[in-house]
């Protein structure tokens, strides 16, 4: 205790505090250290963390309607916990209002478009009302459901009442594959469930192509680490040559190897092996895209595994060899623990970009072998940004989670990238 | 002290040979035997061939012509982990990924012992080392010292008649190292295990070896005890690798039994013992040793040659002085003096005659 108070009460010779004095004479070299590293964190700032914040953003705001509705916005806000089977007639007078501004302001697409998400079909329900609005009568809710019966339906109502706010987490509830109904959001039926499957099977094929990868890297990766220096050179530039090829140029050779008229197909007939008319389809389906993204992966899991092979000296098999085990439980129990950082720096790497993966999918994939980016990248096509944007941070917050767990199981600090 | 005759040898190299490329030769026709209960040190300098050797009788390299016999038993196809000899390496190879008590249980797991049997070996072999107390740590958490005492107990723990080790102390400091030289030589004096050892530390070899095999280029060239081969070097590798040595080039002038005179290059004589001198007007190398050069004329034997000496510098180093001395034209010919109250002291450029008993200058062969 004594040892410890005197400690924490050190001054330097001419009695400053010691802690405060070393701050002091610290603190040079630590804003030149900052200043060497703020190019990066200002590219990483601009370039990484902006754009996704922009994109988790976007998944938890849309004013397609809310800005194009005022009228209603205010009667929504004014009578929270309204009868949607029942609108009043207040209701539908704002309605028409804003449906009348909607056309002369050109917006009835977007606001159709903001409902549509939730409810199907309004996109088309809202260019019928908006051009009718300008000759309706009072009283509107005869004059509006005399257009479409469709205004009347609870949903409907629902919907554009959480549409009236700008902030909403209707995106998330689709993306996670439940439906809006007229007694509120609801889990979808079985057949509906198109979202949480794909994730389900992004992840399934995810931890295939990783098993696949860590089978086929450890051999090689082994063979790299003991090999003379001239081979092993020569061995790393073939490992390496996927990466140097076009992403599209590998592709395509698997498409014509695999494809149903391809080179393997017609070998396999050509030898007998298979008939004419029951070629194997291999290509535009799950097979070809496990293939392919195997194929582009694995040097992802061979050099992780190859830096911490390189440093696992021989003579640690030598010693287990000389207590007198045989190569096997040489294998198991000296050298396959060394090699963990590895394995799981790899199957980390090879699981997280085959997670987000999306050209290869999209190429080979067909429609059976599709994953979670295609579906994303489906959705920005058609500027349907928002639900995009959700169907992302899902996928980020998975991602995010494996990292936690893994750091959890076996330390980030062991991970070893080479 | 152990036997090292032919019949009764735990350990037999016959006409090995080792090469790894198929051009050049590692191990040329190797011939030796290793008593049960010896202590034999393979000493050499890098490339020599001790390391080869070593590895071909632990079974990580194959002769490429020749037999190795352990215990009667020509082992040259049984795997390494079947020869049942124990080894300690260079850099202790102690499996970072396990506990000491882990490391030590490996060799018995799987040679499929009991928990109780095991433990009660672990703890003897920790208690052989003073090591008990360190079961539970990793081999990261030990320093130098330690890992080699881990290293050594791993290897003993499943009692093998045969040890090997590989430079074993290679990677610790001097006093540490001299400290573990006594350890290992008690270890193999009360455990009674065969030892082969390899270094290249002459010190090392000279003090713990019964027997010490000097490797060069592919050869044994002596096979001697230490003493043998600290005073009476059989060739001129031998006399230089081992110890400090003053070499004078000369042409045998005389010889006559075990005395020969040597004339060398600059014209003076001087005694000598003729090693493998085979006939006069042969070139040879005389080789003495440092601590054998007199100055004093009463302690030379009477009529020996003498040669002129003139000092060059003096390196004071506690327990003794070293003389530098310009003799027969060239400035490389120590003499050690013991640092002793009664000492004569020389004085740089001071002119002296320098000579020594026959038997202590051996007339080699050129190198």
């Amino acid at each position: 205790m004594s040892e410890a108070a005197t400690t924490a009460m050190l001054t330097t010779a001419d009695g400053r505090p010691l802690k405060e004095a070393l701050a002091t004479a610290q603190a040079r070299a630590r804003r030149k250290a900052f200043l060497l590293v703020l190019p990066l964190l200002l590219f990483v700032l601009l370039t990484f963390l902006i754009p996704i914040g922009y994109m988790l953003k976007r998944s938890v705001e849309h004013d397609g309607f809310s800005a194009s509705a005022p009228e209603l916005d205010a009667w929504f806000a004014a009578n929270p916990g309204f009868d949607y089977a029942n609108p009043p007639e207040a209701a539908y007078a704002a309605l028409v209002k804003d449906l009348a501004r909607m056309q002369v302001e050109k917006s009835t697409g977007i606001a159709g478009t903001r409902i549509n998400y939730t409810v199907p079909g309004s996109i088309s329900l809202f260019k019928g009302g908006a051009r009718a609005a300008k000759d309706l009568v009072p009283p509107y809710k005869e004059a509006l459901l005399a257009v479409d019966a469709a205004w009347g339906e609870p949903r409907l109502w629902r919907g554009m009442e959480s549409a009236s706010s700008k902030y909403t987490t209707e995106f998330y509830k689709v993306a996670s594959d439940r439906k809006l109904t007229d007694d509120g959001w609801a889990q979808g039926g079985d057949k509906e469930r198109i979202y949480l499957y794909l994730f389900f099977k992004t992840f399934l094929v995810s931890g295939i192509i990783t098993v696949i990868c860590l089978l086929l890297a450890f051999p090689i990766a082994h063979l790299l680490a003991v090999l003379p220096m001239s081979k092993s050179s020569l061995l790393m530039i073939m490992v390496l040559l996927p990466f140097w090829t076009s992403l599209l140029v590998r592709t395509t050779s698997w498409i014509a190897l695999l494809q149903e008229q391809g080179i393997l197909n017609n070998l396999l007939v050509w030898m007998g092996i298979i008939s004419d008319d029951s070629r194997l389809p291999m290509m535009y389906n799950m097979t070809g895209t496990i293939v392919a993204m195997t194929h582009v992966l694995l040097p992802f899991m061979v050099l992780p595994l190859y830096s911490v092979m390189r440093v696992i000296p021989p003579s640690y098999a030598r010693a287990a060899r000389s207590l007198g085990a045989t190569s096997w439980t040489t294998f198991r129990r000296v050298y396959l623990p060394q090699t963990l950082p590895g394995i799981a720096a790899g199957s980390l790497l090879v699981f997280i970009l085959a997670v987000g993966y999306y050209i290869t999918p999209a190429l080979v994939g067909g429609a059976d072998g599709q994953l979670i980016s295609n579906l994303i990248s489906f959705h920005m096509s058609k500027s349907n940004w928002s639900l995009a944007a959700a169907l992302a941070a899902m996928l980020l917050a998975a991602i995010l989670l494996l990292y936690w767990l893994y750091d959890r199981l076996i330390g980030i600090d062991r991970l070893k990238l080479g | 002290m152990a036997s090292t005759g032919q019949d009764d040898a735990f350990v037999a190299f016959e006409h090995v040979q080792k090469s790894y490329d198929g051009v050049s030769l590692v191990v040329k026709d190797l011939n030796l035997t290793i008593g049960k209960g010896e202590f034999l040190t393979m000493l050499g300098p890098s490339g020599s061939g001790k390391t080869t050797c070593l590895m071909m009788l632990a079974g990580f390299e194959t002769a490429t012509n020749g037999e190795i016999r352990l215990d009667g038993r020509p082992i040259n196809q049984v795997p390494p982990h079947k020869r049942g000899i124990g080894m300690v390496f260079q850099n202790y190879a102690l499996f970072p990924h396990m506990t000491v008590g882990e490391n030590l249980a490996f060799p018995l797991e799987v040679r499929g012992m009991g928990k109780s049997e095991r433990e009660a070996k672990i703890k003897r072999a920790l208690d052989m080392v003073q090591m008990y107390s360190f079961i539970n740590r990793r081999p990261a958490q030990l320093s130098g010292g330690q890992q080699q005492r881990i290293a050594l107990a791993r290897a003993l723990v499943f009692d093998p008649s045969l040890v090997l080790m590989d430079e074993p102390l290679g990677a610790l400091d001097k006093q540490l190292r001299e400290h573990m030289q006594f350890e290992i030589k008690h270890l193999h004096e009360n455990l009674g295990i065969t030892v082969v050892y390899v270094t290249h530390d002459q010190g090392e070899a000279l003090t713990m070896s019964d027997r010490v095999a000097v490797f060069n280029d592919g050869r044994i060239q002596q096979l001697a005890p230490p003493a043998d081969l600290y005073e009476r070097p059989d060739n001129s590798f031998v006399a230089q690798f081992i110890g400090e040595n003053n070499k004078l080039p000369g042409v045998v002038e005389e010889l006559s039994g075990d005395k020969a005179l040597v004339r060398l290059a600059t014209g003076e004589l001087i005694d000598a013992t003729p090693v493998n001198i085979r006939e006069k007007g042969q070139k040879t190398l005389v080789s003495i040793r440092p601590e054998r050069v007199e100055f004093k004329p009463e302690m030379m034997p009477a009529g020996i040659h003498t040669i002129d000496a003139e000092v060059v510098e003096i390196i004071y180093m506690g327990d003794i002085l070293r003389v530098v001395l310009k003799v027969a034209g060239s400035s490389d010919f120590v003499m050690k003096m013991r640092n002793t109250l009664g000492q004569t002291r020389l004085a740089q450029g001071q002119k002296i005659k320098v000579g020594w008993h026959p038997q202590d200058a051996r007339a080699l062969d050129p190198m």
